[in-house]
């Protein structure tokens, strides 16, 4: 009889060539991402004299310095070199690259999706940690460091320990403007910023059966921010059905092969969970950082923890955070007036996010300068066709070009010291999106409802027409 | 790069947890090539006023070059820029004493000779008590018995095997894995048949 496995068991098993006495394994990697960021992991193997074994299961895009095309904005030397340092490393190893002007150019985790470079049961490998986003196909995905990618480049395998097997289930159905954004938020304020360190997520339950492939991506991304370097879902019709006619994705008869392989890709129903939790979908509220940690965040409606209410740590680190931020502990969330936008990123800069996002702005004018960056340049296409680009513009918002952009600010695209930005980014750390930067992480339509009212707002007040 | 087993050093203390890489070092230092030394960028914004001149209040700023690091909750966490463990190296830091640290960080650390060394919220208190009352004993680390030792605090961490013999041998792991090359391709072989989908399609 065989032991129930669970589905990091089962993708874990797939790939492990071989496993040495003191538990660590080597992993065949499927997909190798690589972008400007993996300079470092290219000089190392330069070093050494080594070539990239697979060049074929090597991919790279340029998205990290990527200048947005706006207006004013100067690009830093740095940024040409570091571009056209991943453009010679491509020639060089002969990999495809994804260059400025391919039309399937953008972040990085957003395009492996969209070309069919991520599928169920593949490992997926990139030297970013928000690579968990490719988990929300049933695959097994992490981010790594540049030593490692060096390994990567150099022999497509990669040395891994495995890790607990964590579960995190979500029941019910979302209220109204209620996202896998606000899932994540949710449970990282409650675990902390690293409740699941040393741990894969696996997430499951009806909430999450009910997303989008977007959405799963949006949830499976901000696993790190959790501190879990995994996070997954198993594959099932959605995910099937978004998978179909992609690039390089199977075709045709082998495309139905492979969705049979794939429908076994889930957790069996007596597997071992080290760790479970179940969260309601009813509990969870639109949902906005308010300190320099993504566990500093609560629902839209509640109050500036006070500081007596916390335990000594926390309460200290709360005391510090807000001082960066700017705000004051026990006060409303609501109200606070905020000094710019910023949609995109590979957490929430996919189609779905912008017709969110543009289903609040749909007539309405922003009162603060903003930005929106579609996470590639498919994305920004599909919108365009559809008239988002139009909606923003009227608006009175920057409709900018794919990339990174002022999630991290490589590419100038950066908040002014001092300044408070209501943003649909990953992470809220100090300096982040610029040197004193103020960064409060929601939901796109929590942050184009911060922009028509210049304060930070309950975007289901804007909706149901009780404010303008 | 070359390994080592005994440290002894001076003691540094930075009292704030989640210490993520963005602090650690910020992005925009990254394009460097890492021959010009990473270790002036080392928590460049912190360290500095407003004015952009060096705060000799901050932990970090003095005259000494400690190699000891006592840092809180969830160091490293965040983005997974190797960087981040080339400014602690480069500044001259061997080992990060905390009580836990970003995943990536981890593994960062050890292929770059820094030991993320952890220990229990208990032991990590104790320790901070020794440095605040005599902050310049230094702090002795040995990989061969794993001890720790701090004026009257002594312990012994725990460290899994193939970071401790990576950290004293200096090893490079794709050194080692090239031993594997026969393993590597039957597995190749194996997979080909079995999941002939996880290659990408029309890429020869």
């Amino acid at each position: 009889m065989t032991q129930p496995r669970t589905l990091l068991d089962k993708l874990w098993d797939a790939h492990e060539i071989l496993r040495r006495d003191d538990g660590a394994s080597l992993l065949w990697v499927d997909r190798h991402l690589v972008h400007e960021g993996s300079h470092h992991a290219f000089a190392k193997i330069g070093q050494k004299q080594i070539r990239v074994k697979e060049p074929n299961l090597t991919f790279g895009v340029l998205d990290h310095y990527v200048p947005t095309n706006r207006v004013g904005i100067q690009i830093a030397p740095s940024i040409p070199r570091m571009m056209q340092t991943l453009r010679d490393n491509a020639a060089m190893h002969g990999f495809k690259l994804f260059d400025l002007t391919h039309q399937n150019q953008g972040i990085v985790h957003v395009i492996g999706p969209e070309l069919g470079l991520t599928l169920p049961g593949l490992l997926v490998n990139c030297g970013d940690s928000h690579t968990s986003t490719h988990g929300a196909f049933g695959a097994l995905a992490f981010g790594i460091g540049a030593t490692e990618v060096a390994h990567v480049l150099a022999t497509q395998t990669i040395w891994q320990r495995k890790p607990r097997a964590m579960r995190i289930k979500v029941e019910g159905t979302l209220g109204p403007s209620v996202t896998a954004k606000d899932i994540a938020l949710n449970w990282i304020s409650l675990l902390g910023a690293d409740g699941a360190r040393g741990h894969a997520i696996e997430y499951a339950g009806s909430t999450i059966e009910a997303l989008s492939m977007e959405g799963r991506m949006t949830l499976c991304n901000l696993s790190i921010e959790g501190g879990a370097r995994f996070g997954m879902i198993a594959p099932d019709q959605t995910t099937f059905d978004y998978v179909k006619n992609r690039r390089y994705a199977p075709q045709g008869q082998k495309l139905e092969e492979a969705i049979e392989d794939w429908s076994d890709l889930k957790s069996d129903s007596d597997a071992y969970f080290d760790r479970e939790i179940t969260l309601r979908a009813e509990d969870i509220a639109p949902t906005v950082s308010w300190g320099t940690s993504p566990e500093q965040a609560v629902p839209v409606t509640a109050t500036i923890p006070a500081l007596e209410n916390l335990e000594a740590p926390k309460a200290e680190a709360a005391k510090a955070a807000l001082e960066y931020m700017g705000l004051e502990a026990g006060r409303p969330l609501i109200g606070t007036p905020v000094d710019q936008i910023f949609i995109g990123s590979c957490t929430n800069g996919r189609i779905e996010d912008l017709r969110a996002a543009a289903e609040v702005l749909q007539g309405r004018r922003a009162v603060i300068p903003g930005l929106i960056s579609p996470g590639s340049l498919k994305i920004k296409a599909m919108a365009e066709s559809e008239g988002l680009d139009k909606v923003f513009k009227d608006a009175g918002l920057e409709w900018a070009g794919a990339g990174c952009s002022m999630c991290v600010g490589m590419n100038g695209d950066l908040v002014a010291a001092g300044k408070r930005c209501a943003s649909s980014t990953n992470r809220n750390f100090r300096g982040r999106q610029g040197k004193g930067a103020r960064t409060h992480l929601m939901s796109p339509a929590m942050v184009a409802a911060a922009a028509v009212t210049g304060t930070i707002c309950d975007v289901r007040d804007l909706l149901s027409g009780k404010t303008n | 790069m070359g390994g080592w087993r005994h440290l002894k050093g001076i003691t540094a203390y930075l009292p704030r947890a989640n210490v993520d890489t963005d602090q650690l070092i910020p992005a925009r230092f990254m394009s460097a090539p890492r021959s010009e030394g990473y270790g002036d960028y080392l928590l460049y914004d912190q360290r500095r006023d407003a004015y952009g001149q060096l705060d000799p209040s901050f932990p970090l700023n003095t005259d000494k070059t400690p190699s000891v690091l006592i840092a809180h909750r969830n160091f490293g966490s965040g983005s997974s820029r190797e960087a981040a463990v080339y400014a602690l190296v480069d500044a001259g830091f061997q080992a990060v004493i905390a009580p836990s640290f970003g995943d990536i960080f981890s593994s960062n650390a050890v292929n770059n000779g820094l030991l993320p060394l952890r220990l229990d919220e208990q032991d990590h208190a104790k320790l901070v008590v020794c440095h605040k009352a005599k902050s310049d004993l230094p702090t002795a680390i040995d990989l061969d018995t794993c001890q720790l030792r701090l004026g009257s605090f002594e312990c012994v961490f725990t460290l899994d095997e193939t970071s401790r013999l990576k950290l004293i041998n200096g090893w490079d792991d794709i050194d080692m894995t090239q031993q594997h090359l026969s393993s590597i391709e039957g597995y190749i072989e194996r997979a080909c048949n079995i999941t002939p989908w996880a290659w990408p399609n029309g890429v020869k």
